[in-house]
């Protein structure tokens, strides 16, 4: 029962504490789970982390799905779901009951214009981060998917889903076109 | 029937947002001002940085807002078990498989080819946002001049910043607003 009641706290608190998303929260419960309570080993948690990165999702709640079915099964998966989403879904709901009252309110107009600019930015680093990091593989596939998709989505409105699983097609046939490569190579 | 629009919308948000965080924002953004009248972009808008000074996933904060605004706390709750309906599925079946043949290379290669696009979607969003923050308007004017050069300005300023000193993008996100509320004020 105790172990119950810690998983939803433990998840409860990262998530109520963690701005930043999911990059933020895996080394926080790394940290909780792995560190201090000892309920997954060093090298489970790099697994999991690899597949709450490969599903879809928000990857905190991947994450704390994984940690939880790990440590306590369906039921633990149940209360880290819960734990994990409760805080949000109760901030902003708060949020959304003064919305109206608070969007009618001229410093906080100012101040929402400035911080959307704020995101703007913010969205713009991370993308710089991004493209860098794919441009050091220094493969052209990906520089090609990349404008393509760009052109699609910006100039030509194209389905985001149908993208999506364009190039998720793309990735798999390149995949398997490597490893073949690589396997062939290894024989000669 | 909005209940289910609702979800099944949120589901397919947490279904195809893949590579966390940032990701989900063109989906919503295709959901919820493009696909169904539920947000103007001014408050998609508002929603995002409502988010990213909030704790928790962006998926899931948009989730709860969109819900209460077209269909209250229960639209909310619905909105937010739709956004993680699929990833309880799919991180399950992963996971099995994952113990079961202990390898994800196909998933891997999928996920690294879609890397790019993801990325490429972002940036679209991102730039939709921008043109909103400096013309506050969907798209670009006809007259580009038109453009409110304050906040142009706290744009530039926090992406140099953001660069050259990587700050915690909280504080991006206060001292813009802060910035907002005294320029705007002055001028």
């Amino acid at each position: 029962m105790e172990k119950y009641w810690k998983l939803f706290v433990s998840t409860f608190r990262l998530s109520a504490c963690t701005f930043g998303g999911g990059f933020v929260i895996i080394p926080l419960m790394r940290k909780k789970f792995v560190e201090e309570l000892g309920w997954i080993k060093e090298e489970e948690m790099m697994d999991l982390t690899a597949i709450a990165q490969s599903s879809p999702g928000a990857i905190a709640v991947n994450a704390s799905i994984l940690v939880g079915y790990h440590v306590a099964g369906v039921p633990g998966a149940l209360l880290t779901i819960l734990g994990t989403v409760l805080p949000p879904l109760a901030i902003i709901s708060v949020i959304s009951l003064f919305y109206q009252a608070f969007r009618n309110n001229q410093i906080v107009t100012m101040a929402m214009a400035g911080m959307l600019c704020g995101v703007a930015a913010v969205i713009f680093d991370v993308v710089v981060n991004m493209v860098r990091s794919i441009a050091s593989h220094k493969r052209i596939l990906p520089l090609l998917v990349m404008a393509g998709a760009f052109t699609a989505v910006r100039f030509f409105s194209v389905n985001i889903i149908l993208i999506i699983f364009v190039c998720g097609v793309i990735g798999a046939i390149d995949t398997y076109r490597r490893e073949k490569a690589q396997k062939e190579g290894g024989r000669l | 029937m909005i209940f289910l629009e609702l979800f099944w919308s949120f589901v397919q948000i947490g279904l195809f947002s893949i590579g966390g965080g940032y990701a989900a924002m063109p989906l919503i953004q295709d959901q919820v001002v493009d696909l169904h009248p539920w947000l103007t972009m001014a408050q998609f808008a508002d929603i995002m940085a409502i988010a990213e000074m909030t704790p928790g996933p962006i998926a899931i904060n948009a989730a709860t807002f969109v819900g209460i605004q077209v269909a209250g706390l229960p639209g909310a709750v619905l909105a937010t078990l739709g956004c993680i309906l699929p990833s309880c599925l799919i991180v399950m079946t992963l996971a099995y498989l994952y113990y079961r043949f202990r390898g994800l290379r196909t998933v891997q290669g999928i996920l690294a080819g879609l890397r790019p696009a993801v990325i490429a979607m972002i940036a679209s969003a991102g730039i939709s946002l921008l043109i909103m923050a400096v013309y506050g308007q969907r798209s670009l004017p006809a007259n580009l001049a038109t453009i409110d050069k304050t906040a142009l300005a706290i744009f530039a300023v926090g992406f140099i910043i953001l660069r050259k000193w990587k700050p915690n993008p909280l504080l991006i996100m206060a001292s813009s607003g802060l910035a907002g509320v005294i320029l705007y004020a002055v001028i």
